[in-house]
C-alpha cells in the first residue's frame, strides 16, 4: 500500500514537471519525483519494528544467540547511504537548474515556458 | 595489457577540480591550464588503447579491496574498452579543437574543469560494476553537461539547456527508480550477482517494470525517437567541440551503453525487448532523417542527423538482440557487429561534422545555411575534412560508414527481414540528400558580399579535424583487416552474445 503512495506520488511530480508552463513549478516537479524516489528507497530497507544494524561491544559476548533475531530484524542499511548520495546529486542539479531559471528570468522577465520560444520546436 | 582502472576515473577528476585554481585571467594561467587538459585527454587515450584487445580475461577491480557483492568494483571487457577508446578519440580531438576555438569565450578554466568532468562520468559509466555507481557517474557526466550546453549564456542557450534539464532529470530518476527496483527484487546492486540472481528466478512483474523504466530513462538519455525532444535544441545551442562531444559519445556512453548492458548482461535478452529497440531504431532513422533534411542551421541539421544515426545502432543491437533470443547467435554477432562499428564510426564521423560546423561558424559568424555559399576556396581544409565525413555518414564505399551499414544490411537480409534492410538503405539515401545539401549551401555557389573577408583559422582546430578526417578515411580498416577486428570489435561482440555469461566472468 505504502509502495502505492510512493508510485502516486512519483506521478504527480511527472505530472507536474511535464503539464506545467511555468518554470519554478516544472523544477518543484522534478524535486517531487526525486523525493518520492528517494522515499520509495528508504522503504525498501525499512521494516516496522527494526533495529539499527549495529552490534555494541557489550553484546559481543552473546552475538551467536541474538544474530538470529538480529539479522532478520535489522534495517538494511545500504538504501539509507543510497538516498544520502542520490540527494547530493538532486541537490547538485536543483542548483544548476534554480540558477538557469534565474538567468532565464533575468533575459525574459517572465516564468512562462510558452513565452520563452525562441528555438523552434 | 593491464591497465590500472581506477586511473581512467581518477585522471580527469583530479585534473577538473585542480583547473579552477588555475583560473587566473593571465595569459600564462590559460595556456598552463589549456597544455594541462589536453594532455589529461591524450593520456586518457593512451590508456585506453592500451586497454584494448582483451579477448578472454575480464579485469575485475575491487574499489578498497572490499570483495564484490558488499564492496563496488570497476569491470573493463571487451565492450568497455571499445567505449574507452571512443571517448579517448572524441575527447581529446574536442580537447584540442577547444584550445583555439574558446578564445572566442571568457571563464576558460571554468569550461576545461566542467568538460574533464564529463569525460570522467563517461569513463565511470562505461567501467562501473555496479548500478547505483554507474547511476552516480550518470549523473556526474549528465549535469557537466547540462552546465555546459548553458555555457554561452545566450538566450537560446539557457532555454536549450533548461529544456535539456528538465528531460535528461526526469530520465536519471527513472533510472533511479528502476535500480531501486533491481534492489529491492534482487536484493543486490551489483550487476553480475543481479545477473545471476535474475538468471536463476526469471523476470517478475516488478523486474519487469524495472526494465521497461530503464528503456525510457536510457533511452531519454540516447534520445531515441519517442524521447528525442531535447537534442536538436541542446546539441546545436552548446560551443562546437561539445556538441562533438555531446553528438559524438555521451548520448553513446550514457545511453545505448548503459541499456545495452543492461539488457544483455543483467536482464538477459528477449525476443520482446529486440522488437522493441528495432522498432525504436526505425521509427528514429526514419524520423530524423526527415526532420534533418528540412533544417536550414548548420548545426540544427547536424543534431537531427544523429537522432536518425544513433538509430541505426539501436537498431543493430535490437536486431542482435532479437537474433539471439531467437537462437541465431551467428547472426546477432553480425547485427552487433554491425551496430558497434556504427558507433564508433559515428562518434568519429559526427564530432567531425561539429567540428567543421564549429570552423565555419567561427569564421563566418553564422550558423543559417542560406547565409553563406562559396566557402569552398576560402576554408579549404574544412572543406575536405568536411567532405570525408559527410561521405563517411553518407556511406559512400571507401569511408567508414559504408562498411557498418553494408554490415546492417547483410545481418538485417540474412534474418530475413527485407523490409529493414530496404530502409536501412533509403535512410542511407535520405543522409546523402541532406549532407549534399550542406556542401551545396555552404562550401559551393555564389560567395555572399559580407564573406569576401574570412580567413580560415589555422593551428590546432586543423589538426584536430585532419584526425578525425584520418581516421573517417582508415575505419573500414576495422573490419577488413582480421587482426585489427579482433583486437578492437570482436571483443565487444562477444560481451554482448555472451550475455548472461557476464556473471560468471565477473564472479569468476
Amino acid at each position: 500500500m505504502a509502495y502505492a503512495w510512493c508510485f502516486l506520488l512519483f506521478m504527480i511530480g511527472l505530472y507536474c514537471a511535464v503539464v506545467k508552463k511555468n518554470m519554478v513549478k516544472i523544477v518543484i516537479g522534478i524535486i517531487i519525483m526525486e523525493y518520492a524516489v528517494n522515499i520509495f528507497l528508504i522503504m525498501l530497507g525499512y521494516q516496522i519494528g527494526g533495529v539499527a544494524p549495529i552490534v555494541g561491544r557489550a553484546e559481543l559476548g552473546a552475538i551467536d544467540k541474538v544474530s538470529q533475531a538480529f539479522v532478520s530484524n535489522c534495517v538494511d542499511p545500504l538504501p539509507q547511504a543510497l538516498v544520502l548520495t542520490s540527494i547530493v546529486i538532486s541537490l547538485g542539479s536543483l542548483a544548476l537548474m534554480i540558477a538557469i531559471c534565474i538567468r532565464t528570468y533575468e533575459r525574459y522577465g517572465t516564468f512562462d515556458i510558452t513565452e520563452i520560444r525562441r528555438l523552434r520546436g | 595489457m593491464n591497465v590500472p582502472l581506477p586511473l581512467f576515473v581518477a585522471i580527469p577528476l583530479v585534473v577538473a577540480f585542480f583547473l579552477p585554481i588555475l583560473s587566473g585571467s593571465g595569459k600564462k594561467a590559460k595556456a598552463l591550464a589549456t597544455l594541462l587538459a589536453n594532455l589529461a585527454t591524450l593520456s586518457l587515450l593512451v590508456m585506453a588503447v592500451l586497454a584494448l584487445g582483451r579477448t578472454q580475461d575480464i579485469q575485475v577491480y575491487e574499489i578498497g579491496r572490499w570483495s564484490i557483492p558488499v564492496g563496488i568494483n570497476l569491470v573493463l571487457d571487451g565492450l568497455s574498452s571499445l567505449l574507452l577508446l571512443a571517448i579517448g578519440v572524441v575527447s581529446s580531438a574536442s580537447m584540442l579543437f577547444s584550445t583555439r576555438y574558446m578564445e572566442q569565450y571568457t571563464a576558460r578554466a571554468k569550461y576545461l574543469s566542467l568538460f574533464m568532468l564529463m569525460v570522467a562520468g563517461m569513463n565511470g559509466v562505461v567501467l562501473s560494476g555496479d548500478l547505483f555507481n554507474l547511476y552516480v557517474f550518470l549523473e556526474v557526466a549528465s549535469i557537466a553537461s547540462y552546465a555546459l550546453v548553458g555555457f554561452g549564456c545566450d538566450n537560446e542557450e539557457l532555454e536549450a539547456s533548461f529544456k535539456y534539464m528538465v528531460l535528461g532529470s526526469i530520465g536519471s530518476a527513472f533510472i533511479l527508480f528502476g535500480i531501486g527496483l533491481v534492489y529491492g527484487n534482487t536484493g543486490t546492486l551489483n550487476m553480475a550477482y543481479a545477473s545471476r540472481l535474475i538468471q536463476s528466478t526469471g523476470l517478475n512483474p516488478g523486474l519487469g517494470f524495472a526494465l521497461s523504466l530503464f528503456v525510457a530513462g536510457f533511452g531519454l538519455k540516447a534520445a531515441i525517437v519517442p524521447f528525442h525532444a531535447w537534442l536538436p535544441d541542446a546539441h546545436p545551442s552548446a560551443p562546437a567541440p561539445i556538441s562533438a562531444m555531446l553528438s559524438g559519445i555521451l548520448i553513446k556512453a550514457l545511453g545505448i551503453y548503459a541499456l545495452s548492458r543492461i539488457i544483455f548482461n543483467v536482464f538477459g535478452v528477449s525476443v520482446t525487448i529486440g522488437w522493441l529497440l528495432v522498432v525504436l531504431g526505425l521509427i528514429s532513422m526514419v524520423a530524423g532523417a526527415f526532420l534533418a533534411i528540412g533544417q536550414w542551421d548548420f548545426k540544427r541539421l547536424l543534431a537531427y542527423s544523429s537522432i536518425s544515426q544513433v538509430g541505426y545502432i539501436v537498431l543493430g543491437i535490437g536486431l542482435g538482440a532479437a537474433l539471439l533470443a531467437q537462437g541465431h547467435p551467428a547472426w546477432a554477432s553480425l547485427a552487433l557487429l554491425g551496430g558497434l562499428l556504427h558507433l564508433i564510426n559515428h562518434a568519429v564521423y559526427k564530432s567531425l561534422l561539429f567540428l567543421t560546423s564549429g570552423s565555419v561558424e567561427m569564421s563566418t559568424g553564422t550558423r543559417q545555411l542560406k547565409q553563406m555559399g562559396g566557402l569552398a576556396g576560402k576554408l579549404p581544409f574544412t572543406r575536405a575534412a568536411c567532405t570525408v565525413a559527410s561521405a563517411s555518414i553518407a556511406g559512400v564505399p571507401p569511408f567508414s560508414g559504408f562498411w557498418s551499414k553494408l554490415i546492417l544490411v547483410i545481418a538485417a537480409v540474412q534474418a530475413h527481414l527485407y523490409w529493414v534492410a530496404a530502409i536501412i538503405v533509403f535512410v542511407s539515401l535520405c543522409t546523402l540528400i541532406m549532407y549534399l545539401k550542406v556542401q551545396r549551401y555552404v562550401f559551393l555557389g555564389e560567395l555572399p558580399e559580407n564573406l569576401r573577408q574570412i580567413k580560415e583559422h589555422t593551428g590546432s582546430m586543423l589538426v584536430a579535424m585532419a584526425f578525425l578526417a584520418v581516421l573517417c578515411t582508415f575505419m573500414g580498416l576495422l573490419v577488413i583487416v582480421p587482426c585489427l577486428r579482433a583486437v578492437v570489435l570482436t571483443p565487444a561482440v562477444k560481451v554482448l552474445t555472451d550475455g548472461l555469461l557476464y556473471a560468471a566472468n565477473v564472479i569468476g
